[in-house]
C-alpha cells in the first residue's frame, strides 16, 4: 500500500514539470568539476548571441541620439514643433514629417482595421476548412511583398485611379460637407496622404489579419458553442463572445499595423509628394519621417541637415519602438506568444 | 419573428461584408502581380543578366545590380544565420524562467518590426561615418540586423515544437548539454531552422531603405567590398523615379524578378516549415 502511494506521487508529479523546465533546471553548476566546459562555452556563446540583439535595439537608439544631438542643441525641443524645412537657410523643424506620418498611419488604420477584421471573421468563421490555407497564405503573402514594389504599384497604378476617379468623387461629395470638408477639399493630386494611406493600409492588412486569427483561435470552443447553443446568429457569437474575449489582443494587433505603418518608407516615399507643408486636405502632397530621410539624406549639404535628418529618425524610432512594444505587451497578455 | 429575422439578416450582411474583404484582399494582390507580370515581362531579356545598368537611352541591364544583391544579401545570412540560430537557442533552451531571456525576446520582437530606415541611418552614424565612404560592407551590415530578429523568432518557434521527450531520452543517455542541442535538437527542427534562414532571405532581399545610405549604389560592376556596390532595390527606386522610358522598364523588369523571388522563397519557406506538423 505505502509503495503504492509513493509511486502514485510520482506519476502525480512526472505531468505537470514541462520537460523544457527539466533541461532548464538541470543543474550544471552544482556537479562535481568536470569536462564540462563544452556546456558552458555553448551556453556562453548563445547567450552572447540573444544579448546582441537588446545591444543592437539599444545602439540603434544611442547612436541616434548622439547623431542628433547637433540639431536639438541648435534648435532645442522646439525642432518637434517647428514647422519650418528650409535646408537653404539651414533652418529645420519636425512637425510637417511627424504631421505627415501621424495622418497617414491614422488613414490607413481606419481603412486597414475592418478589412482585416473582416478576413479574419471570414477565415474562423464562414470559410470552408479546405480554403481556409490557401486564402490565409495568399493574404499573408501581401506581407512578403517588398515595400518598393508597393510603392511602384501605387505610384504607377494606384494613384492615377486616386486622381480620375476616386479623389474627384469624395471632393464632390464628402467635400461639401460642412466641417469634415476640409479634409477632402482641393485639388486632385493623385499623390499625397490619403493615397499614402490607402497603400499603407494595404501593407499593414496582413500583420493585422494574422494577430486577429490568431487572437479569434484563442477562444474556447466551448463559450463559442455554448454562444451558438442559446441560439445566438455567427455575428452575434463575433460581437458579443469572440470579440470581447479577445479585445487586448485585438488592440494589440492593430498597434502592430499601427507601428509597421509609422515607420513604412519606401512605399510612402513614390506616393507621398514630398511637400514640407502642413495642409489641411488629406490629398495635398506631404511628406512623413521615413520619406524625408529617404528623400534628403545622400542630399544634405550641411552638418546641420544631416542632423536634423537623424534627429528625425530618432523621433521616428521612440514613437514605433514605444508602438511596437506596447503591441507585443499585448498581444502576449491575450494568450498568443 | 422579425426581431428574429432582422438579427438573420444582420449575420447574413456583415457575413457578406467580411466576404468582401476578403475578395478585397485578394483582388489587391492579383492587381500588384498582374501589374508586375504585364510590365515586367516584356522588359526581360537575356541582356538583363550580362550588361551593367546603363546611362539614359544606352542598352543595358542589370547585371551588377544583381550581383550586388547577391553578394550583399548572401553575406548578410552567412553572417545573421550562425548568430541567430544561436540566439534563439539561448531563448528557447537555455531561458528558465529568466527575465532577462524574455526581455531579450520581447526586445528581438521590436526590433523584428523596427522600421528599416532606422537601421540604415543607424550604420550610417556607427559605420559609414567612422569609415568614412559608403560601402558594401555598411550595406550587409544593415542587412545583418533585418535578418537577424527573423532568424531569432523563427528559431525559438521551431525549437519549441520539439517534443520534450527527445530532450529527456538524451538527458538520461548522459549527453552534454550542447551535444543535446546540436545533435538531437537541432537535427529534429531542421526544417524550420532552414524555414527561418529563408524567410531572412526573402525580407532582406527587397529592403530598399536600409540600403540607400548604406552601400549607396553604383552604376558599374563593383566586386570590392570596401566600395560602394549596387543592389536591385535601390536600381529599381532610382530607374521608376527617372523621366527615361528605358530606365523604367529595366525597374519593371527588375520588380518582377525581385517579387517573383521572393514570393517562391516564402512559399517553399511554408511548405518546409510546416511539413512535418
Amino acid at each position: 500500500m505505502k509503495t503504492s502511494d509513493s509511486s502514485d506521487d510520482i506519476a502525480a508529479d512526472g505531468p505537470f514539470v514541462s520537460p523544457r523546465e527539466v533541461v532548464a533546471d538541470r543543474p550544471v553548476r552544482r556537479r562535481p568539476a568536470g569536462p564540462k566546459y563544452g556546456d558552458r562555452l555553448f551556453i556562453l556563446l548563445s547567450r552572447g548571441a540573444a544579448s546582441l540583439v537588446v545591444v543592437l535595439l539599444g545602439g540603434v537608439l544611442v547612436a541616434l541620439a548622439l547623431g542628433a544631438l547637433p540639431a536639438f542643441r541648435e534648435f532645442g525641443p522646439g525642432f518637434i514643433w517647428e514647422d519650418r524645412w528650409s535646408p537653404a537657410k539651414d533652418v529645420f523643424g519636425a512637425a510637417a514629417p511627424i504631421y505627415g506620418t501621424l495622418v497617414t498611419s491614422v488613414i490607413a488604420m481606419v481603412i486597414a482595421v475592418p478589412l482585416s477584421f473582416g478576413i479574419a471573421i471570414f477565415l474562423t468563421e464562414l470559410c470552408p476548412a479546405s480554403l481556409r490555407r490557401p486564402i490565409g497564405i495568399a493574404i499573408e503573402l501581401l506581407a512578403g511583398i517588398p515595400s518598393i514594389i508597393y510603392g511602384l504599384w501605387g505610384f504607377f497604378v494606384l494613384a492615377p485611379i486616386m486622381q480620375s476617379t476616386i479623389q474627384p468623387v469624395l471632393i464632390g461629395t464628402l467635400g461639401n460637407l460642412p466641417g469634415i470638408g476640409v479634409l477632402f477639399k482641393g485639388a486632385p493630386y493623385g499623390v499625397g496622404m490619403l493615397t499614402a494611406g490607402v497603400v499603407l493600409a494595404i501593407m499593414a492588412l496582413p500583420f493585422i489579419t494574422a494577430v486577429t486569427r490568431d487572437v479569434f483561435a484563442t477562444v474556447p470552443a466551448m463559450l463559442r458553442e455554448s454562444a451558438y447553443g442559446v441560439g445566438m446568429t455567427t455575428w452575434e457569437v463575433v460581437r458579443y463572445i469572440v470579440i470581447p474575449y479577445c479585445r487586448t489582443g485585438l488592440v494589440g494587433g492593430i498597434m502592430l499595423g499601427l507601428g509597421r505603418a509609422l515607420g513604412e518608407t519606401m512605399a510612402v516615399t513614390f506616393v507621398i509628394g514630398n511637400s514640407h507643408r502642413i495642409a489641411a486636405s488629406l490629398m495635398a502632397p506631404a511628406t512623413t519621417i521615413s520619406a524625408s530621410i529617404a528623400n534628403e539624406f545622400t542630399e544634405a549639404t550641411t552638418p546641420l541637415y544631416t542632423a536634423s535628418l537623424i534627429a528625425l529618425g530618432l523621433i521616428l524610432s521612440v514613437i514605433t519602438f514605444l508602438v511596437l512594444g506596447l503591441a507585443k505587451w499585448m498581444i502576449q497578455r491575450s494568450g498568443v506568444h | 419573428m422579425s426581431l428574429l429575422s432582422r438579427r438573420r439578416w444582420t449575420s447574413r450582411i456583415v457575413m457578406f461584408l467580411s466576404m468582401i474583404a476578403t475578395a478585397f484582399g485578394l483582388l489587391i494582390l492579383a492587381a500588384i502581380l498582374w501589374t508586375l507580370l504585364s510590365r515586367g515581362i516584356t522588359a526581360i531579356s537575356p541582356e538583363l543578366f550580362y550588361l551593367d545598368t546603363p546611362p539614359p537611352g544606352v542598352a543595358g541591364g542589370l547585371a551588377n545590380a544583381l550581383y550586388g544583391s547577391a553578394v550583399m544579401t548572401l553575406l548578410a545570412l552567412v553572417i545573421a544565420a550562425p548568430l541567430g540560430v544561436m540566439a534563439g537557442t539561448a531563448l528557447a533552451e537555455f531561458a528558465g524562467t529568466s527575465r532577462i531571456a524574455d526581455a531579450a525576446g520581447f526586445l528581438n520582437d521590436v526590433l523584428l518590426s523596427a522600421p528599416s530606415i532606422v537601421i540604415g541611418l543607424f550604420v550610417y552614424t556607427a559605420m559609414v561615418v567612422p569609415m568614412g565612404h559608403f560601402s558594401a560592407w555598411a550595406g550587409a551590415a544593415s542587412l545583418v540586423i533585418i535578418a537577424l530578429p527573423v532568424i531569432v523568432r523563427t528559431t525559438q518557434d521551431m525549437l519549441q515544437l520539439v517534443p520534450g521527450t527527445l530532450r529527456e531520452a538524451a538527458v538520461a543517455l548522459g549527453t552534454p548539454r550542447w551535444r543535446i542541442v546540436v545533435s538531437v535538437i537541432w537535427r529534429a527542427a531542421s526544417n524550420g531552422l532552414v524555414t527561418g534562414i529563408l524567410l531572412a532571405y526573402a525580407r532582406v532581399a527587397g529592403e530598399t531603405a536600409p540600403l540607400l545610405f548604406t552601400a549607396l549604389s553604383n552604376q558599374y560592376w563593383n566586386s570590392n567590398l570596401d566600395a560602394p556596390m549596387a543592389s536591385l532595390p535601390v536600381v529599381i527606386f532610382q530607374f521608376a523615379m527617372s523621366p527615361y522610358d528605358d530606365w523604367q522598364r529595366l525597374a519593371w523588369a527588375g520588380a518582377l524578378i525581385i517579387t517573383l523571388t521572393i514570393l517562391v522563397i516564402n512559399i517553399g519557406a511554408r511548405a518546409l516549415g510546416t511539413s512535418k506538423h
